[in-house]
């Protein structure tokens, strides 16, 4: 037993920190999808191996485990990077190689895009050059297709550094419908959003106990107030009781668990609901200048909202463990 | 990443799961803050300690196994899993013995433990006062020095004292320098509860128990062999007990996990009630025992390394405490009418309502919590 980072998990995410706390600073993360900044963002997560991260040493990845996956998205939650890297490095492999187009994610840098929910919305559709559509809930086919010469139409949306679009007329590649790669691949995503919800909201509480220890009112900090601290510490008690499950989940589905299922559940219902809090007490906590769009607090929070509702929200997942409990719930899972 | 057990580990699991099933009573025992019920645990914890569960991460020239931190915690859970009785020595085992440990004389620690372990003494814990409860550094009972006598004189009155009046001992903080700034000049003291001068007077608790106490002290004698650790040092003393009260050993996940599956199990037999809200929440309870748990093995990891968890323990009282009354208000709302019956989901209802208080309140919790954990400004 030991429920810890090993020293190269530890090393990654070192490397991985240091590598967006320079690259992706939030005027990286406001920027348009096609500026030179977000290409050397791409570029760099690319050469330390993100894509192939989960891909198999013979299709020429790094052949490591979910143990490696959520200290990765960890980090790039944590400084929002605005490029889809939960579903290249999370989602894509199993169903990248399932389907023979394992080089493609080799070649595009950080570059396939996700909507399992089969929505016809998709995050960081400018930059993305594949789309995996369908498997929500883990099971279905997933299409793969390419967008090369799709048509993008841009929606106006909450968080405007997703860069939210509506597709289509794709070119379909190929269909997975191997069942145990189609929940592989949901069970990633799933574990993925919930490690950048818990990077996002780990981001957010740094900014708030900053702002609130150097920002006076009645001639102190307002930090030092009991309201503000009790608000502060019931958001971090949230973090950090979600953050070991998302780990635990991470450690189930490297060792493919028969609980895998449940765990990846209790782990995004855990962070999603951190997640909320947090945002919801970040905003609280720094008065109106948390209202505004200057100051970059919102844009971790508007991403931790898109993602909390994505991949199953934390009401579905725990509806989800319910069933696993054998608790009968009378209503039907909703498709999202 | 590995969070599987040894080979080791598991036969512990088994050994302790096999002596569980063949010894823990087949119907619940009353209440171990009752007088008849804290009798009747008293003889329990007498049949742990002959085989040797009753302490199993002391050394075993004091009655334990030398048992691992992790080892403790399987213990812990088989000891829930397999619903037997509460600790009604928890105070001393949990609270006083790492306090002795660490500052305890080689004497101290030779008479004090084996008495503890085998439940001949009984210790209760003689902190708050009347006019002291989160502000523990305020208070007033005193100890003065006796030099022809060769120790000390105590007066004053201690309060809340759990299951005081059914215990033998009491450990507590008293002022002995009465010129220094708050948190200095008080002193750690180990006091038999048969001293002349000595009154223990008992009152009902919410939950109709009798064990509550307030203990006065009326020029009370005790030697100095009765200071534990250095004279005016006992807050520090006192402090590596309040992590212990506040961390891991006095609510291990064991029995938060247990509780969330026999809630889960209350909510399967009674499906009438287990409406989709109730669900949910249920569901959520299961989940925070889960989330618990994997807390406690990420900071047993880092102990077993060398990194205490220093304030962070008020994370681990914060949450089971309010995991504990949310649990029990489910478990009340799926039991109807028959929730007001005296029995053990309502029982514990009134127990989980003092979680949020005792062990520092939640509030203090939170502060510890803002101002050492997240690094707020104190002023």
């Amino acid at each position: 037993m030991r429920f810890a980072l090993t020293a190269e998990q530890q090393d990654l995410r070192d490397v991985v920190h240091e590598l967006v706390e320079r690259l992706c600073p939030p005027a990286v993360v406001r920027s348009a999808p096609d500026t030179p900044a977000v290409d050397e963002l791409s570029r760099a997560l690319a050469e330390v191996g993100v894509p192939g991260l989960l891909l198999p040493e013979r299709c020429g990845g790094l052949g490591l485990d979910e143990n490696y996956l959520v200290p990765l998205l960890t980090e790039t939650g944590w400084a929002a990077v605005p490029l889809p890297v939960l579903e290249t490095a999370g989602v894509a492999p199993a169903v990248l190689e399932a389907a023979g187009l394992a080089d493609r994610l080799l070649a595009d840098g950080i570059a396939v895009a996700a909507d399992p929910a089969g929505s016809g919305l998709v995050r960081f559709a400018p930059r993305a050059t594949l789309l995996l559509t369908g498997g929500w809930g883990g099971s279905g086919p997933i299409t793969v297709v390419s967008l090369s010469d799709a048509h993008r139409e841009p929606v106006a949306a909450v968080d405007p550094a997703a860069h939210l679009c509506r597709v289509g007329a794709p070119t379909v590649l190929g269909v997975v419908d191997d069942p145990r790669v189609v929940e592989l691949a949901w069970q990633r995503g799933v574990l993925g959003a919930a490690a950048q919800l818990i990077g996002l909201s780990r981001r957010m509480l740094e900014m708030t106990v900053e702002y609130v220890g150097s920002r006076t009112q009645f001639g102190v900090p307002v930090g030092s107030f009991q309201a503000v601290k009790h608000h502060l510490a019931d958001a971090l008690l949230q973090v950090e009781f979600a953050a070991p499950a998302v780990a635990r989940a991470g450690f189930s589905l490297a060792t493919d668990s028969p609980e895998r299922d449940r765990d990846v559940s209790l782990a995004k219902a855990l962070a999603s609901e951190a997640a909320r809090r947090v945002a919801r007490t970040a905003i609280q906590c720094h008065g109106a200048i948390g209202y505004t769009t200057e100051y970059d607090l919102h844009l971790y929070a508007k991403r931790a909202w898109a993602l909390a509702a994505d991949w199953g929200s934390a009401a579905w997942h725990r509806a989800r463990i319910a069933r696993h409990l054998g608790l009968a719930h009378t209503g039907t899972l909703p498709v999202h | 990443m590995d969070l599987t057990w040894s080979e080791s580990e598991e036969a512990f699991r088994a050994e302790a799961r096999e002596w569980l099933a063949a010894n823990v009573p087949r119907e619940p025992l009353p209440s171990g803050d009752t007088r008849e019920g804290f009798a009747r645990h008293l003889e329990w914890e007498r049949k742990l300690f002959e085989a040797r569960w009753a302490v199993v991460s002391w050394p075993k020239e004091y009655g334990g196994r030398d048992a691992s931190l992790w080892e403790w915690l399987i213990f812990e859970e088989e000891y829930y899993r397999a619903g037997a009785p509460q600790r009604v020595t928890q105070n001393g085992i949990f609270l006083l013995a790492p306090t002795l440990f660490e500052f305890g004389t080689k004497e101290q620690r030779d008479t004090l433990l084996p008495r503890m372990a085998a439940a001949e003494d009984l210790w209760c814990q003689g902190w708050s006062e009347p006019g002291a409860g989160s502000d523990l550094a305020g208070i007033r009972s005193r100890a003065e020095r006796d030099d022809e006598a060769g120790g000390w004189r105590l007066t004053g009155q201690k309060t809340w004292t759990t299951r005081g009046a059914f215990c033998t001992h009491l450990f507590g903080l008293f002022r002995t320098d009465p010129t220094a700034q708050r948190h200095r000049g008080l002193t750690y003291f180990l006091v038999p509860l048969d001293s002349p001068g000595v009154t223990v007077r008992g009152f009902e608790r919410l939950d109709g128990d009798e064990g509550f106490a307030e203990v006065f002290f009326d020029n009370v004698f005790v030697p100095d062999s009765a200071v534990l650790g250095e004279v005016n040092q006992g807050w520090q003393v006192a402090m590596a007990t309040t992590g212990s009260e506040r961390g891991l050993t006095l609510r291990s996940p064991g029995r938060f996990l247990r509780a969330a599956e026999r809630l889960v199990e209350l909510a399967q037999a009674h499906p009438e009630a287990a409406t989709d809200p109730l669900v949910d929440r249920i569901t959520e309870v299961w989940m925070q025992a889960q989330a618990y748990q994997l807390f406690t093995l990420a900071q047993v990891t880092d102990i077993v390394e060398g990194r205490p968890p220093g304030p962070r323990s008020s994370l681990n009282k914060l949450y089971w405490s309010e995991l504990d009354v949310r649990l029990h208000e489910a478990a009340l709302e799926l039991l109807g009418p028959q929730g007001q019956t005296d029995n053990p989901w309502s029982r514990g209802f009134l127990f989980s309502l003092a979680g949020p208080i005792y062990a520092g309140t939640n509030e203090i919790q939170r502060n510890i919590v803002a101002e050492r954990v997240l690094g707020l400004p104190r002023k």
